[in-house]
């Protein structure tokens, strides 16, 4: 499957049908850091993603406040 | 996973609550989250006029769409810091969000009306961006909330906000802002107004599901300036520690606010008087904003050896956007 990376404006390939907590874990994510969409659709860290399927790792943590 | 309520396929697990919603029942909960929060901390009534601070971010644009649907009479005000493509995309967002939804917005131009960025600014006094930066906002919302008649100014800040001030503030026990942390700051002076913060009890990344369900579209990408930033650190920490404990960051901010501030409360003793420049509410002679942006001014004129006077520029409607009714420039 396709990962957009926004934060990190990067993209990989995870091999293979996996739910998003095992995609986090690999990537070395902290999942209470972002959301995964696909497509329009927010997923629980419980869902499967297919391989010919393309998610998105967007960012929830804004800062830098005084 | 399924949802709580009508047991369809969740999209929003929240771990602290040992829950999950589809998205019809999420914003069911989110929008109930606020509703409490307000009426429990007596935040704002129907009949309040509320300045809504907004960001183009997930947190504010959230905040105002959710005000305006719960029924309450809520304007936004946009400060263009002058950061940049970041400063000209976040207020194309802003814009957009008050023209799709018929929202009544004010822009301050802060180049425009003082000469230069919150940057300059930070470069010419000494300060970090992040400080310069939220001094002008806290400044800035309170002068234009009174200029304009609003009682009351809400801004987006959220449970995980809270909770990194809270712990930068306990790592330094920074008593002082310890007895100042609170979901509501009532006016404590004729020139100052409420601030209000109704989503102290919504995680940060809940506020991002309520902006993508609802099909808000805003700045995804970061201020540039908060790049290292102390505050990213204390989340990131915080996070950790949610991820192995859910509830944490719950735990550590409402623990602090019912058992912890009545303990700090008692050094919250500074009396507020009229900055002699501005008239806004100071602890000193001069109000910290003042002295900020005189002593930048004073650099840039050394540095120019000439420097044109920058106008006065009062809060401007976006276009197409109808102006808060009464508007009276600002007498800078």
């Amino acid at each position: 499957m396709r990962v957009l990376i926004r934060h990190q404006r990067r993209e990989v390939e995870v091999a293979g049908r996996r739910r998003v907590r095992e995609v986090l874990q690999e990537l070395g994510i902290n999942p209470e850091s972002v959301l995964v969409i696909r497509g329009s659709q927010l997923l629980t860290h419980d869902a499967q993603v297919g391989d010919d399927e393309t998610i998105e790792l967007r960012p929830v943590v804004s800062g830098g406040h005084a | 996973m399924r949802c709580r309520k009508c047991h369809g396929t969740a999209t929003v697990e929240i771990r602290r609550h040992h829950t999950a919603f589809c998205s019809e029942h999420f914003l069911e909960f989110f929008e109930r989250q606020v509703a409490r929060a307000i009426e429990e901390e007596r935040m704002l009534t129907h009949r309040d006029r509320v300045l809504v601070a907004v960001s183009g971010g997930k947190d504010s644009l959230a905040l105002w769409d959710v005000l305006r649907r719960l029924g309450y009479d809520a304007t936004g005000m946009y400060i263009n810091l002058g950061i940049g493509e970041y400063s000209r995309e976040s207020q194309r967002k802003t814009v957009a969000y008050a023209e799709a939804h018929g929202a009544e917005l004010l822009i301050v131009d802060i180049p425009g009306q003082y000469g230069m960025s919150v940057e300059e600014f930070a470069r010419a006094t000494g300060r970090v961006s992040c400080s310069a930066c939220g001094l002008s906002k806290r400044y800035l919302f309170n002068r234009v909330a009174l200029e304009h008649g609003f009682g009351v100014v809400a801004t987006g800040h959220n449970l995980d906000d809270e909770a990194a001030v809270l712990l930068g503030n306990l790592l330094h026990w920074q008593t002082e802002y310890l007895a100042r942390q609170a979901p509501v700051l009532r006016s404590a002076h004729p020139h100052q107004v409420t601030k209000v913060k109704p989503f102290y009890r919504i995680a940060e990344r809940e506020t991002a599901a309520y902006a993508i369900v609802r099909g808000i579209d805003y700045i995804v990408d970061e201020c540039p300036n908060s790049v290292g930033a102390r505050s990213l650190l204390y989340k990131e920490a915080l996070n950790l520690l949610e991820q192995a404990a859910p509830g944490t960051k719950q735990s550590l901010y409402w623990g602090f606010l019912e058992r912890g501030r009545p303990l700090v409360r008692a050094q919250d003793g500074a009396t507020l008087r009229d900055c002699v420049h501005c008239g806004q509410p100071t602890t000193g002679e001069v109000c910290a904003f003042c002295r900020m942006t005189e002593r930048a001014a004073e650099r840039m004129r050394v540095r120019r050896m000439r420097t044109p006077a920058s106008p006065p520029v009062s809060p401007e409607p976006a276009p197409g956007v109808p102006a808060a009714a009464g508007a009276a420039p600002p007498d800078r």
